[in-house]
C-alpha cells in the first residue's frame, strides 16, 4: 500500500461573525466543519463543490495560510498544525499552491525571473548562477522559453501566466501541490493545455495533487479520487470512476446530473434541486443537505450523518445507507 | 424551419474599437439571423467578439472608442443602425431585451426590486399607470417561479441569492414582452445546480412565450442543452454555422472540432485531453489569411495568404475554411494526407 502523504483529521475552520461597537462575537461561519481525509503519495485528490462549500478554505487551511480552528493535519507523518512559523516555512517547501487567478497571483512589477527566484531565495539557494539555470530549466519544462524570463506578467496571456504560476510552485521541488481552481479562469482550448501539462509534470516529478475545482468534468479528468463537499463537510469521497458510475449521496447525484453535457443527444435524466445552498453561518440541523434533498426522511432533520465506508473505498455521509445494507434508493 | 419568420437579421456587421494603439476590428463582417421562437447560440472563447456583437445589436457599444462602422441589423422592417437614440430607446428593453452575466452588478443596490422592475414598464407603457406596472411585475416574478413575489417587490438585491437575482433579471427582461431576448453568459456566474435551474427556466419561457433567444456562451455543454442552431465565432468572425446536432456530430471547421474535443467529459475518463496548440488571439491581432491558420493542424499555404469565404458544407451547415472550397480540393487533400 502506498503511504499517505497527507492526513487530515477533524479539520475545522470557523470565521467569527463580529457585531457592534466592541466587536462581540455573535456567531461563526462554519466554512469547514469537521473534515477528514487522506491523500496517498502520487495520486490526485479532487475536491469539488459549489461556491461557499468550503473547498478553498480547506485548501488554505492545509498549509495554514488560514489558521485552522481545530483538527490535525499530518504531512509526511508530522503533525504540522503545531509547527512554529519557521518550521512551517520549511514544510511549505514541500507543499506548494497554485492559485485560480493567474492575473492576481503574480506581482505585476516583477519580472518572471524575479518571481521565480523568490521561492529559491527563501529556501536558501544562494548561488545566483545556479538560480538562473534552474529558472530557465523550469520555464522550458512548463512550455515557455528562457527569453520569457525578462518579461513582466502583463506581457503574457492567461494560459501562459498559469504556466508561470505552476513553474513557481515547482521551483522548490515540492511533494504536494494544492491547486485551487487552476483552470477555471482559462478558455476551453487553453484549459486543456494546462491540464495536460499538470498531468505530464505529475509523472515527471512524482507529484501529489490536491485539485480543487467546481467543474466536475475537469476534476473527473485529472483526479484518481474525488471528495464532494457541501456546506463545510465532505458528503462523499471515493474513486473517480466509482463516483461517476455509482454516486451514493443525493447531492452528488444532483450535482453530476446538473453538469451540461456537450452532446445534444444526451439523454437527460436530471435531478433539478430546489432552492439554494443555506448559509454556512446558520446551517440546517441534522444533515446540512436535508432542505434540498429529494429523499429526505425524519431522521435527516435531527441527526448529522457520519461519513462511513458504505462499500470498500466508498465513503458517503447519508442516512439512506445507515442501518440498511441496500445500495439502491 | 424555413417557413418561420426571421425576427432579427444581422448583415455584414463591423464594429471597430479605435484605440491609441490602433484600430481593433472586434466584430468583422458578421452575419446571422434568428427565427421567431428559435434559440440561437453564439459560442466562442474570450475576445472572439461575441459580446460586442450583442452590444452592437442593442446599440450599447461604448462610443468612443467603439463604433459600428458597417453592415446593418434588420429588426421587423427597420434597420436598427439608422435609428436615432430616441427611437432606439423605444426598441431597447421593449422589443429587444437583454440579460447580462453578472446578476450582482446589473441590479442597482440602492433601489428595491419592485422599483427597478416598475421603471421598465413605466418607461414603455406610461399611460397604463402605476398599479398596472406593479401587477405586471408581480405577474412576471411569479412567471420566473420566484416564491413570495409580493414581498420580493420591497426587497433589495443584496437580500437575494445569485440564482434569485438572475431570475429577477429574466423577469425584468421579459416584462415588456420582447420579441428578441439576448442572454449574454446568463449562467456563467452561477453554480452548476443553479445553472441547471436557470437554463430550464429560460428554455420553458422560450417555449411558452415564443421569444426568439440569442444565447451567448463559452460553454459547449450549455449550447448542447439549450440551443437549436449555433454560430461559432473566432477572432471577430463567424467561422461555423450549424444546427446543434450537426455541430456536435460532424463539426466542420478545425477550430470547432478542436474545441469540442478539448472539453473534458464527465461521462468517461480520457487519458489525455485533446488540446489546440497556441493561444487565443488577442482582439486586433489581425494578420493575413485565415485567423486560425497558425493553430490549425490542416493549414496549408493558401490559409496563410487568403481569407477563406464562408463555404456551404451542406444545406444547413457552413464553415469558413478552405477545406470546403471545391476548387481548392487538390490542395487540401495534400494537407490532409500530411497531417
Amino acid at each position: 500500500m502506498t503511504k499517505h502523504l497527507l492526513e487530515v483529521d477533524g479539520l475545522k475552520k470557523h470565521f467569527p461573525i463580529k457585531k457592534g461597537l466592541f466587536g462581540k462575537t455573535v456567531g461563526a461561519v462554519k466554512a469547514v466543519n469537521d473534515v477528514s481525509f487522506y491523500v496517498k503519495e502520487g495520486e490526485t485528490l479532487g475536491i469539488v463543490g459549489e461556491s461557499g462549500c468550503g473547498k478553498s478554505t480547506t485548501g488554505r487551511s492545509l498549509v495554514r495560510l488560514l489558521e485552522p480552528t481545530e483538527g490535525k493535519v499530518s504531512f509526511d507523518g508530522q503533525d504540522i498544525t503545531k509547527f512554529s512559523a519557521n518550521d512551517m516555512r520549511k514544510v511549505r517547501r514541500n507543499i506548494q499552491m497554485v492559485f485560480q487567478d493567474p492575473y492576481a497571483s503574480l506581482n505585476p512589477r516583477h519580472t518572471i525571473e524575479k518571481i521565480l527566484a523568490e521561492p529559491l531565495i527563501v529556501h536558501g539557494m544562494k548561488d545566483a548562477k545556479k538560480r538562473k539555470e534552474k529558472i530557465y530549466e523550469f520555464l522550458e519544462i512548463v512550455g515557455l522559453n528562457a527569453f520569457h524570463a525578462k518579461r513582466y506578467p502583463h506581457q503574457f496571456s492567461g494560459g501562459q501566466r498559469q504556466r508561470i504560476g505552476i513553474a513557481r510552485a515547482l521551483m522548490t521541488n515540492p511533494k504536494l501541490i494544492i491547486a485551487d481552481e487552476p483552470v477555471s479562469a482559462l478558455d476551453v482550448s487553453i484549459q486543456a493545455q494546462v491540464l495536460n501539462l499538470m498531468q505530464d509534470l505529475q509523472k515527471e516529478f512524482n507529484l501529489t495533487y490536491i485539485f480543487i475545482a467546481h467543474d466536475l468534468g475537469v476534476v473527473r479528468h485529472i483526479s484518481d479520487r474525488i471528495a464532494v463537499m457541501y456546506l463545510g463537510k465532505i458528503v462523499e469521497i471515493t474513486d473517480s470512476n466509482e463516483l461517476h458510475q455509482n454516486p451514493m449521496h443525493p447531492y452528488t447525484q444532483a450535482l453530476l446530473s446538473a453538469v451540461p453535457i456537450p452532446d445534444p443527444h444526451h439523454d437527460e435524466n436530471e435531478v433539478v434541486l430546489e432552492g439554494d445552498m443555506p448559509s454556512p453561518a446558520n446551517p440546517p440541523t441534522g444533515c446540512a443537505f436535508h432542505t434540498r434533498c429529494p429523499f429526505k426522511m425524519d431522521v435527516c432533520t435531527k441527526a448529522v450523518p457520519e461519513l462511513k465506508e458504505q462499500k470498500p473505498g466508498h465513503f458517503a455521509a447519508c442516512h439512506l445507507y445507515n442501518g440498511t445494507n441496500s445500495n439502491d434508493i | 424551419m424555413e417557413d418561420k419568420k426571421v425576427m432579427l437579421e444581422v448583415n455584414d456587421l463591423q464594429t471597430t474599437f479605435f484605440t491609441d494603439s490602433g484600430d481593433i476590428p472586434a466584430v468583422d463582417h458578421v452575419s446571422f439571423h434568428v427565427h421567431d421562437g428559435e434559440v440561437l447560440g453564439i459560442v466562442g472563447e474570450s475576445g472572439c467578439g461575441k459580446s460586442v456583437t450583442s452590444l452592437s445589436i442593442m446599440g450599447l457599444v461604448p462610443n468612443p472608442p467603439g463604433k459600428v462602422v458597417g453592415g446593418d441589423i434588420h429588426f421587423e422592417d427597420k434597420n436598427l443602425l439608422d435609428l436615432s437614440e430616441r427611437e432606439m430607446r423605444k426598441v431597447r428593453g421593449n422589443d429587444i431585451a437583454m440579460i447580462f452575466q453578472e446578476p450582482m452588478t446589473s441590479l442597482n443596490p440602492l433601489f428595491t426590486i419592485g422599483h427597478q422592475m416598475m421603471e421598465a414598464v413605466l418607461i414603455h407603457h406610461k399611460k397604463k399607470g402605476k398599479q398596472y406596472a406593479k401587477d405586471r411585475c408581480i405577474e412576471m416574478l411569479e412567471l420566473v417561479e420566484l416564491p413570495r413575489a409580493k414581498d420580493l417587490m420591497d426587497e433589495y438585491p443584496h437580500q437575494l441569492s445569485g440564482g434569485m437575482r438572475q431570475r429577477v433579471m429574466i423577469a425584468m427582461a421579459l416584462i415588456c414582452d420582447p420579441k428578441v431576448l439576448i442572454a449574454d453568459e446568463p449562467t456563467t456566474a452561477l453554480d452548476v445546480t443553479t445553472q441547471s435551474q436557470i437554463l430550464k427556466l429560460i428554455k420553458e419561457l422560450n417555449d411558452r412565450l415564443n421569444t426568439a433567444l440569442l444565447l451567448i456562451t463559452h460553454d459547449l455543454g450549455v449550447v448542447a442543452k439549450t440551443c437549436e442552431r449555433v454560430i461559432v465565432m473566432y477572432s471577430g468572425q463567424v467561422i461555423e454555422e450549424a444546427p446543434v446536432d450537426k455541430l456536435f456530430d460532424s463539426p466542420k471547421h478545425p477550430y470547432t472540432q478542436g474545441l469540442i474535443q478539448s472539453v473534458p467529459d464527465v461521462r468517461k475518463k480520457q487519458d489525455r485531453l485533446y488540446s489546440i496548440e497556441g493561444n487565443v488571439p488577442l482582439p486586433g491581432s489581425i494578420h493575413k489569411g485565415c485567423r486560425f491558420a497558425d493553430r490549425c493542424k490542416f493549414a496549408f499555404d493558401r490559409c496563410f495568404n487568403e481569407n477563406p469565404e464562408f463555404y456551404q458544407t451542406s444545406d444547413v451547415q457552413k464553415a469558413r475554411c478552405f477545406l470546403y472550397d471545391k476548387e481548392g480540393a487538390v490542395e487540401h487533400d495534400k494537407a490532409l494526407t500530411r497531417s
